[in-house]
């Protein structure tokens, strides 16, 4: 077996049983692995109509084809189930060390189904399987679980699990592994604590093959040597991480200030940016396994009411606490994304949710008895304290853990929620981004930028610069981005090696880890695959062409200042061409002939 | 055949500039057995947390090897590029050698069913090679210590040097 390992773990919780099957290697090639293989199984064995929480929904942990191998920033895996938050598909990629750990113990990815009765986690130590008391470990942070967990199993073992979030369902409850990388969006940490399920813990010592190892190694050294020349993967990332990217949207109009409401500028971005992270409070860089990048951060907030210590923030994270909420107090920042990552909870959704309460307040809608204090845009205190409320459902906080649409409908205010598909959008905002506006509306998770990342060429300029202000041609590279993601995440490698490598590269590691005979447009098509499958899968849960839309705001309130002035996003134009270069018709349903050229039916 | 370049050149370990990756585990596992696993890797990445930091730990060749000494069929050598390097044909597999490791770097691997160390790639550590941090790295060792040595004079520099500007 070479690349995938070659065995599955198939666990029923409400029975207790535990089955190792073999992989099905044809389903393997015509969807890669990890999120494509994934989502294929939850497709074959899971009605997409299933409410997420139900014990008919399973929870997949899936491998890719190069995770754990010498390919560049290879250390990823995916988990997978019908998401609480969106009601999508979902999907959430992870690096850390979890993911080759589990290849290295023999299996290629786990399938949980049904509900335990008790809180139980997952031991896998090489060959040995089994299922084991958690009630110990219920209510307890992600930190401290995980260091239970290595002290109870091995000082060796890996740990994926969730926090007090994911067992109290909070909609957007993360899946967290070696403590601070997370499966972050949709709220797939709380399908695992529905279904009673702490974490899985794994130990391996076993070897990953090649099928043709010195010509894999030659295209592994190719790919690493491009992303040591690349200036965004050789010195922007290690540098100053993603919260990098602060100022360069603001200086582009598109940081979405104050729930999206002030426009694409934020006055203290600085403050909250990169450089002031670095300057003020990096300890170390930190790598995922096998990443020459290392955008990671340690950090440690020394002093103060907001004293912490833990990796972040990202670019996403410090922007919706920073920006959307119109908070500057870096330490702050920091200290709510820290306890983000103790609770297993997405700080993107987190820190917009608070933002939409905030101008809820200010417009009168929220009132201070409601929330427990008088909430204003700018309030530093507001966002840890809200954050911890969230994490627990305690107070306000119980509202908070449904997200911003669910929220904000409940006061019969929905256009207030920055959302695609009841999942928040992150930090580019789509008028000064026309690109990154067709992806959330087409993204098949909802609100993301991690799908077809536009962000590269409209606003970094890789591998080419487009005008972010125009429509032109945005559908057809918008698919080129969406279909390469899907191999990316699919293939187990970090999608910021995108910035330094293409389909060429990922293409050679994956024909020479397999020995595959194919063209680097078959595997393109894969990712094709991947993204229409996906697509029926939302479109058999219910979802419609009225779904593939955007918040009011972006669509009706022009920019008021900055490079993108006067702009709102054109999304029908785009949308329309955007079906069309998919083969879907014009209610965005893939066409027969789409479907028999992709071998899907 | 030892080129003179390679005389004297030792591993040289920045734990300060780790980032924790274990690409060093990967690419050597691969250079020794073909395949990729942590566990056959002659190099490991010991990570710590709290503390902030990671440390790459391999053998780190000496001049006085416990190995060596403790070995009773003479299989453990030092070899003319400076490496300690083992005979497998003389190798028993007794593992005494393990014990006597004051530092747990040789070790017994249960898939390759033999004794394991750093041999320094015949003069070309990969882990040095691919390390995309600087931690690790392959050099003679007295510009190096030079180069250490550089830090504490700036600092002097830094603290009692008139202001130039």
């Amino acid at each position: 077996m070479f690349g995938f390992v070659g065995t599955l773990i198939r666990v029923n919780l409400t029975e207790g049983t535990i089955k190792k099957e073999a992989l099905n290697l044809n389903d393997a090639r015509a969807y890669i692995g990890a999120r494509g293989l994934g989502t294929k199984i939850m497709m074959d064995e899971v009605d997409p109509k299933v409410d997420p929480f139900s014990p008919d929904n399973k929870l997949i942990f899936m491998t890719g084809p190069l995770t754990g191998t010498f390919a560049s920033s290879a250390g990823r895996y995916e988990v997978i189930a019908k998401a609480p938050l969106t009601g999508t598909i979902g999907a959430s990629n992870s690096g850390g060390h979890f993911g080759p750990e589990l290849k290295f113990a023999g299996y290629d990815g786990i399938i949980f189904e049904g509900k335990s009765k008790k809180p139980v986690y997952l031991w896998i130590n090489d060959d040995h399987v089994e299922l084991r008391n958690a009630g110990h470990l219920w209510g307890k942070s992600v930190f401290d679980t995980t260091d239970q967990l290595m002290e109870e199993t091995s000082e060796d073992a890996r740990i994926a699990c969730i926090g007090p979030a994911g067992e109290k369902m909070v909609l957007f409850a993360t899946v967290m592994n070696d403590k601070h990388r997370a499966a972050g969006r949709s709220g797939l940490g709380a399908v695992m604590g529905s279904k009673n399920l702490k974490a899985v813990a794994v130990r391996g010592t076993k070897s990953i093959q090649v099928a043709d190892p010195d010509a894999f190694l030659e295209k592994c050294i190719d790919a690493r040597r491009k992303l040591k020349e690349h200036p965004v993967t050789s010195a922007g990332l290690p540098t100053y991480g993603t919260e990098i990217l602060v100022n360069i949207l603001n200086q582009s109009g598109a940081l979405p200030t104050r729930n999206w409401r002030d426009g694409g500028y934020f006055e203290d971005a600085d403050e909250t940016g990169g450089e002031s992270l670095t300057d003020k409070f990096l300890v170390r860089n930190k790598g995922c396994f096998g990443c020459s990048i290392g955008c990671g951060r340690i950090t440690r907030v020394p002093e103060g009411k907001f004293k912490g210590f833990g990796e972040g923030p990202e670019y996403e994270a410090g922007w919706s606490y920073g920006a959307d909420c119109g908070v500057k107090d870096l330490a702050a920042i920091c200290k709510a994304n820290y306890i983000c990552n103790e609770l297993g909870l997405d700080p993107i959704t987190m820190g917009s949710t608070i933002a939409c309460a905030m101008e809820m307040s200010e417009k009168g809608i929220l009132s201070e008895e409601e929330v427990g204090r008088k909430l204003r845009f700018g309030d530093a205190d507001a966002i840890v304290e809200l954050t911890k409320m969230t994490g627990l459902r305690e107070g306000f906080g119980d509202k908070l853990a449904e997200g911003s649409y669910r929220m904000a409908s409940g006061y019969g205010y929905p256009e207030l929620s920055m959302s695609v598909k009841k999942q928040e959008m992150p930090a580019y905002d789509g008028r000064g981004v026309q690109g990154m506006a067709l992806e959330y509306a087409t993204s098949n998770r909802g609100g993301c930028h991690v799908r077809g990342y536009l962000t590269s060429p409209e606003i970094l300029g890789v591998p080419e610069k487009l005008d972010p202000l125009v429509t032109t041609d945005k559908a057809s590279w918008l698919k080129l981005f969406q279909d390469l993601t899907a191999v990316v995440d699919s293939a187990g490698l970090c999608l910021f090696t995108t910035f330094g490598i293409g389909l060429p590269e990922i293409s050679s590691m994956l024909r020479t880890a397999l020995g595959l005979d194919c063209t680097d447009e078959e595997i393109l098509q894969k990712g094709e695959r991947i993204w229409n499958l996906e697509r029926l899968f939302n479109l058999e849960a219910g979802f419609t062409k009225a779904d593939d839309t955007l918040p009011p705001r972006l669509l009706n309130e022009p920019l008021a200042s900055g490079p993108a002035k006067g702009k709102v996003v054109e999304l029908d134009v785009m949308l329309k061409e955007y079906y069309q270069v998919r083969g879907w018709d014009s209610e965005g349903v893939p066409e027969e002939g789409k479907l028999k050229e992709l071998s899907i039916k | 055949m030892v080129t003179r370049s390679k005389v004297g050149k030792i591993l040289m370990l920045s734990p300060e500039k780790c980032i924790g990756c274990r690409t060093c585990e990967l690419i050597c596992s691969f250079n020794k057995i073909k395949a990729f696993n942590p566990k056959s890797s002659r190099v490991s990445v010991i990570s710590y947390d709290e503390a902030a930091i990671s440390i790459p730990i391999m053998c780190m060749q000496c001049e006085e090897p416990s190995c060596m000494k403790v070995c009773p069929t003479s299989a453990i050598r030092k070899t003319e590029d400076g490496s300690v390097a083992i005979d497998e044909k003389k190798c028993i597999g007794c593992k005494l050698c393990v014990s006597a490791c004051p530092l747990g770097n040789i070790t017994f691997s249960a898939t390759e069913k033999k004794i394991i160390k750093c041999d320094l790639c015949e003069g070309e550590p990969k882990c040095a090679e691919f390390c995309p941090s600087g931690a690790i790295e392959f050099k003679d060792a007295v510009p190096s210590t030079i180069s250490r040595k550089k830090v504490i004079a700036e600092k002097f520099k830094d603290l009692f040097g008139e202001v130039s500007e």
